[in-house]
């Protein structure tokens, strides 16, 4: 690909979010403007800028390149990803607003009035931020190794320091400003190039046997294989080989490979004739961590998808950079109208990755094979039309793809600071918020070095796996619920999130092999979510004498409509 | 405000009235027009009774109960829907075509109708309290 537009696309996104962020800097003053904007940011502004954080790169890559390797069954996770909001607006927007709190650990002070649950919520706070974070990170690594042939960990550098840069210079104000502008920018950037790709398409004959399966090879097409890999054959293939498959050398020799899987050596270089079907790589045999998600998938397919429903849908209530923006509102009626703006939002611009998946299936198939699948939207626009067209197209996409990585992580980065600030470092105020920041970049960073092809949908499907299975208990019985107690909720959110964790971290590091435990443990939401809701209920029933005092009143102020309470409280 | 013994007053512990035709708004005037003299529902949420409780509990069972009915069309919407895929194995055209294009705008209405319903209890609550 041809990066002398790309680059200066990439630096374009990079300057134009700093110098947004500058603008939004002149307007922070106060500590209230640096943590939620001070609660004066509107729908229309306040939506785009939900949206502009919440469609990351799992959204503007990952998806597209999920459908690409695995068929429409991965379009679940943009339907997730959007009835999240769903939930979010029928069981916690406008309480959560009125709650009055800055973040999720604020909430949980607020409503349990018990230190050592809000130290604990902060601790999952971090815990997801991270999750969350590190995907971001290697997506932009790749997105520039994809463009320039960068070393891996230059692009997430990148994002790091600016993200840094914006976040502790301006704090929320600026970022809203940032991100509305951002959700405009890549909604552009994956339109425009849809479009021209459409009309390449139909210009092409529209075929349209992307929805078929398999995949097959439209045009003679040589593969290099980057990681060693098995291919699993359901019927002979023919293809010519340089490189070592079976353990034996090759040199530009054709070959008729039988039935079977074949083990192929790092660096092979295949060459399939037109219409070959696309081989499918065996998941067990490649590292990372999709791989051990895709065989989770392959033994119990029903129960991997509904648990991925289940973590989507009540996962999003949960996710700390989401929730930190309900509370810059003016007023709960407000924080309803942002979500239905905000579903109509991200629904709009969901409905473009899996076009990119469906193309990705007929013009760039042997991604299934090098383990680049997340970098299909990148590639479609040169592969299909090509010239400067394809090139300028291709800048376009490789632009808004940065803004996803970084709209996405200074998102995070604010709550994950937030948190640490308040919380773990010794005093309050805006330089040591500044220093938060540092913190709750590093750590990702060094992550995202140390655990290499994280696919970024996957690592932040576990993400949501985690905040469904301890927020959600927690803000759902906390908003609705009046006998929930401090030990209910601290034992619920250990058991629940706390599980979800040691099944993502044991996925991770795939410790169970095969069978169905793995694919139990792959997926935890379906029974980590009943899991955290069932001891937080049972928990808080047994210690009926821990319910705090001011409950009621509490609940009050959740509930009632501003024009109440702004005379009734003081 | 001085204490009364419960019993004697004229409480009718409902939730806010679903619906506001001028004739129901007409009625519910006449029934809360301090019928006991001091009758100020507003006045009980302020000072925390138990009574103000009540109001309070009406209100969040109202908008619990819109958010309940909401989210089983939304189950009812998408839980069939894997089953309904895996049933079909060959229909991978409609499968494309269901989750990648046609779901988004039933969850905005879905939304939308929830906001109207949420705001009308809010509205409702307000005017039942404000002895309007």
């Amino acid at each position: 690909m041809n990066s002398s537009y790309a680059v200066p696309a990439v630096a374009l996104v990079v300057v134009a979010t700093v110098l947004v962020g500058a603008f939004g800097l002149r307007i922070s003053r106060t500590t209230s403007d640096f943590y939620v904007a001070s609660r004066t940011v509107g729908p229309r502004l306040n939506a785009a800028a939900i949206s502009g954080e919440y469609l990351s790169a799992a959204s503007f890559l990952g998806i597209a390149g999920l459908v690409l390797v695995q068929g429409p069954d991965m379009l679940w996770y943009p339907v997730g990803y959007t009835a999240g909001y769903l939930v979010l607006l029928l069981f916690v927007a406008a309480p959560l607003r009125r709650s009055g709190a800055y973040t999720l650990p604020d909430f949980a002070e607020a409503r349990l009035g018990s230190p050592g649950v809000r130290r604990l919520a902060g601790a999952f706070v971090v815990g997801v931020g991270w999750l969350y974070l590190l995907p971001q990170l290697q997506g932009a690594g790749l997105t520039l190794t994809v463009l320039t042939g960068a070393p891996d960990s230059l692009g997430g550098l990148i994002v790091a320091v600016v993200v840094v840069a914006t976040v502790a210079a301006g704090g929320m104000r600026s970022i809203t400003f940032v991100q509305a502008f951002q959700y405009w920018l890549k909604l552009t950037a994956l339109l425009v190039p849809a479009l021209f790709l459409a009309v390449a398409w139909q210009g092409d004959g529209s075929p349209s046997h992307a929805f078929e399966e398999p995949a097959t090879f439209r045009e003679q097409r040589v593969v290099r294989v980057d990681d060693s890999l098995d291919l699993k054959l359901a019927g002979p293939l023919t293809v010519t080989v340089t490189g070592t498959v079976d353990g034996r050398a090759h040199d530009d020799q054709r070959l008729r490979l039988p039935a079977g899987t074949h083990h192929i050596a790092k660096g092979t270089r295949l060459s399939f004739a037109k219409g070959t079907a696309v081989p499918s790589a065996d998941p067990g045999t490649t590292d990372g961590i999709s791989t051990s998600l895709a065989t989770g998938r392959q033994e119990l397919p029903l129960y991997a998808t509904y648990g991925l429903i289940l973590a989507t849908f009540l996962g999003t209530m949960g996710l700390p950079h989401v929730v930190v923006r309900f509370y810059t509102s003016p007023h709960g009626v407000a924080a309803r109208r942002t979500t239905v703006a905000v579903l109509g939002l991200i629904g709009a611009f969901y409905l473009l990755p899996p076009l990119y998946g469906a193309l990705g299936r007929l013009y760039t198939p042997e991604l299934v094979l090098t383990g680049d699948a997340d970098a299909a939207v990148l590639l479609l626009p040169d592969r299909m039309i090509g010239g400067v067209g394809g090139d300028l197209l291709g800048a376009l996409v490789a632009g808004g793809a940065f803004a996803a990585f970084l709209s996405t992580a200074s998102g995070l980065t604010m709550a994950v600071a937030g948190v640490l600030t308040q919380d773990v470092l010794p005093s309050r105020g805006v330089r040591h918020f500044r220093l938060g920041t540092v913190l709750a970049m590093a750590v990702p960073l060094a992550g995202s070095v140390l655990v290499a092809g994280l696919p970024v949908a996957d690592a932040v499907g576990l993400a949501f796996a985690v905040s469904a299975s301890s927020f959600c208990p927690l803000l759902v019985l906390g908003i609705w619920w009046r006998r929930l107690t401090p030990p209910g909720a601290a034992a619920g959110m250990l058991t629940g999130g706390g599980s979800a964790f040691v099944a993502v971290a044991a996925t991770m590091a795939d410790v169970p092999g095969t069978g169905p435990v793995h694919a139990l443990l792959a997926w935890p939401a379906l029974w980590s979510v009943p899991l955290g809701f069932l001891t937080m209920v049972l928990v808080s029933l047994a210690t009926p004498s821990r319910v705090p005092a001011g409950t009621e009143a509490i609940l009050a102020r959740f509930h009632l409509p501003e024009e109440l309470r702004t005379e009734v409280k003081t | 405000m001085p204490h009364q013994d419960p019993a004697e007053r004229r409480v009718v512990v409902t939730g806010p009235p679903r619906r506001t035709l001028p004739h129901a708004r007409l009625r519910s005037r006449g029934r809360y027009l301090h019928a006991s003299g001091y009758y100020r529902p507003r006045t009980e949420i302020d000072e925390q009774t138990t009574l103000g409780h009540t109001y309070v509990r009406s209100l969040m069972r109202s908008q619990l109960r819109a958010g309940l009915a909401v989210f089983a069309v939304l189950g009812l919407l998408i839980g069939p829907l894997p089953l309904l895929f895996e049933a079909m194995p060959d229909a991978h055209r409609l499968e494309w075509a269901v989750l990648g294009f046609c779901l988004y705008a039933p969850l905005v209405l879905l939304a939308l109708w929830y906001v109207r319903r949420a705001e009308r209890n809010e509205r409702d609550f307000v005017r039942l309290v404000e002895d309007r």
